[in-house]
């Protein structure tokens, strides 16, 4: 980006042009978005290459099956097989490469081959919202809790919160989010039959139809409990620890002395000076971890037939339906580039260095 | 802090000898080695002390645990404890062998990415973007279905290969600082050439930060390998930890009863081995790491 504002600049005579290039590169919020989106790009060009350079070429894979089981001609096979991938091995790689560019900007990432007639966008659609409601709304909980728990842990430390938390967080850590989803169904489950585990299976009860209302909105809650109770166990005693040693640095800060010198109130020296600045160097952490918690869902819906995004990839390894595959990878990214994005934004609000300070980034 | 490199090489004994105390000190820590070193202990030698022949037995189908079999049967009516025993090789090497992979792969690259800066320097960063952005586990999970794994060496490989950036960032980070230092300068001047500035000069200085991140590896790759195995992507020849859940949970056995102590035992084993990993970096931190010790 700035060898290209630099070259633009030497060649602009207009200034106008330069003066918007400068003022991009100045602008910390634009240029963040211009490396997201760049990212994106390398993620989409990445996906494009690995599919084309890995062993089994999904088309060739593709066109010997449908000769094989239906007997069809190579002609019929290579030309339903160049709709299905959207490509054709036939056209020169860089014309199917601006080709598949053109096809993510409008939106069509081409059809799925193991559900003739639907498209990767229309799979995506039906099944991503699932699990970012319910990986979304298990972050914000355990990230709360967490954070304050942290907090709690800070000022009483050596307390009986404190060590609990500690040896509990290490425990909960040290469990990987399947097994502890797998131990759920079976002793919660199966061995003390506290849980429904037929009905709580799927993101909704069959007949129930999305609507904006109370039952609808209790049922997905419903459906969705147990892999929050994962995603949230898992991490929340992470938040918690991590919390603690933040704060626990800020407390020792020099600033923190000062307020209570000047007589600051309590709730006032927690929120403003201790809180607001132990929180900071965590929202980075947060951004990656959620892209972690995406990446785990692919474990935690399997494990209880969730239908959400990580089943759905699953069942298209499994399948090798591969235009799905890179659709889901290509969707995955995103999200996570965008919490990132979403994340280093907030930081730079919460922290004016960020959008001031360095110049190399 | 600005210790001569030489101060820290010489003493090494003693500093072992110390670095031992602390560790059996601490409670934790302790218990946390003991069982990394039993767990891996028993996965190492096991294998060549226990007879391997585990025949099925027909009439003992989910046996529950007795004094012939200590955790029960399986669905075959195979002993499950020797299962476990003979289980552990493969999680055990793949993890520490994944894990030493990407430490290496990331001091190398980190290391040397900060020392030259420049456009090395940014290309790393900008791979490293890519990479961090999709999360490990899918991307393993895709490269497993294209790649036969069909050997532990070659899932370390996978899984070392694709889990350095996080560590090869923060690394990276640490040069940085680092390379500013009058011992670095020092060695500069000497003229000592770059690869002994690097690897003799500035990595022994973040070694104990290296020793903690590889046993964070370790965990990680773990957690990557059974989840491998749990979904099934990873080849499901014989029989180990992974695999062993897997079965439960393909078979339907997890809804099963009198199936509880072969579902369990390869569980506790994985949860114990990633318990005791985490013990053991825990209290490294605190030792190493002395500002975190002022209570």
């Amino acid at each position: 980006m700035t060898t290209a504002s630099v070259t633009a600049e030497r060649r602009t005579s207009e200034a106008s042009f330069g003066v918007v290039l400068r003022k991009v590169r100045n602008s910390y919020v634009l240029r963040r978005i211009l490396r997201a989106l760049f990212v994106i790009y390398l993620v989409a060009t990445g996906v494009f290459f690995m599919v084309r350079l890995l062993p089994g070429n999904p088309v060739d894979v593709y066109i010997n099956s449908q000769i094989a089981m239906y007997g069809k001609s190579y002609e019929t096979a290579a030309a339903e097989a160049a709709a299905l991938f959207s490509f054709d091995p036939g056209t020169p790689m860089w014309r199917q490469y601006v080709d598949y560019l053109v096809g993510i900007v409008r939106g069509d990432l081409g059809m799925s081959i193991l559900s003739p007639g639907t498209s990767v966008v229309q799979k995506i659609a039906l099944h991503l919202p699932w699990t970012l409601f319910s990986v979304g709304l298990a972050m914000i909980i355990s990230v709360s809790i967490g954070l304050l728990l942290g907090m709690v842990m800070a000022y009483r430390r050596g307390g009986i919160i404190d060590h609990g938390v500690s040896t509990l967080g290490s425990v909960l850590h040290a469990i990987p989010n399947y097994l502890f989803a797998i131990m759920v169904v079976v002793i919660g489950a199966v061995q003390l039959h506290l849980i429904d585990f037929t009905r709580m299976r799927g993101h909704s009860t069959p007949g129930v139809t999305p609507e904006f209302s109370f039952r609808y909105l209790s049922d997905a809650l419903y459906h969705a409990t147990l892999p929050m109770v994962v995603y949230i166990f898992t991490t929340v005693g992470t938040w918690a620890l991590v919390m603690k040693s933040s704060t626990t640095q800020i407390l020792g800060e020099d600033y923190v002395t000062v307020a209570r010198a000047r007589g600051l109130g309590d709730g006032r020296i927690r929120s403003m000076y201790v809180g607001r600045n132990a929180v900071l160097p965590l929202v980075a952490q947060i951004a990656t971890q959620a892209g972690f918690v995406v990446g785990g869902a692919i474990f935690v819906e399997q494990t209880f037939s969730y239908d959400g995004i990580g089943i759905t990839l699953f069942q298209s390894i499994n399948a090798r339906d591969y235009p799905v595959i890179q659709g889901i990878l290509l969707v995955i990214t995103i999200t996570v580039v965008l919490a990132n994005l979403i994340a280093d934004l907030v930081y730079s609000v919460l922290d004016p260095r960020i959008r001031t300070g360095e110049r190399e980034d | 802090m600005t210790q001569p490199t030489a101060a820290i090489v010489t003493p090494r004994a003693s500093a072992v000898q110390g670095f031992f105390r602390e560790l059996t000190r601490s409670k934790s820590g302790f218990v946390g080695l003991i069982i990394v070193l039993l767990i891996v202990g028993m996965s190492a030698i096991g294998p060549l002390v226990v007879d391997p022949s585990n025949p099925t037995d027909v009439n003992a189908i989910w046996g529950r645990p007795s004094a012939a079999h200590w955790l029960g049967t399986d669905g075959a009516g195979k002993d499950t404890f020797k299962q476990i025993v003979l289980g552990g090789r493969t999680v055990v090497f793949v993890g520490f062998a994944a894990a030493a992979i990407t430490t290496v792969i990331a001091v190398v690259i980190g290391s040397l990415a900060a020392y030259f800066r420049g456009r090395f320097d940014a290309v790393m960063l900008q791979i490293t973007d890519v990479v961090m952005t999709i999360p490990q586990i899918v991307l393993l999970a895709v490269m497993g279905a294209f790649f036969r794994l069909d050997s532990p060496l070659w899932l370390a490989l996978l899984i070392g290969a694709l889990s350095w950036p996080i560590l090869m960032r923060s690394i990276r980070a640490q040069v940085l600082s680092l390379k500013e230092r009058e011992f670095v300068e020092a060695a500069r001047l000497l003229d000592l050439g770059t690869f002994r500035v690097v690897f003799g000069e500035i990595v022994p200085n973040m070694a104990s930060y290296i020793l903690i991140n590889f046993i964070i590896a370790v965990t990680n790759a773990i957690y990557a390998l059974v989840g491998l195995y749990l979904l099934g992507l990873a080849p499901l020849a014989g029989s180990n930890w992974g695999i062993m859940i897997n079965d439960a949970w393909m078979k339907g056995a997890m809804f099963q009863n009198d199936a509880l102590p072969y579902i369990l035992s390869p569980v506790a084993m994985i949860v114990l081995l990633q318990l005791g990993l985490i013990m053991l970096t825990r209290t490294l931190e605190e030792i190493l790491n002395p500002r975190l010790r002022d209570k």
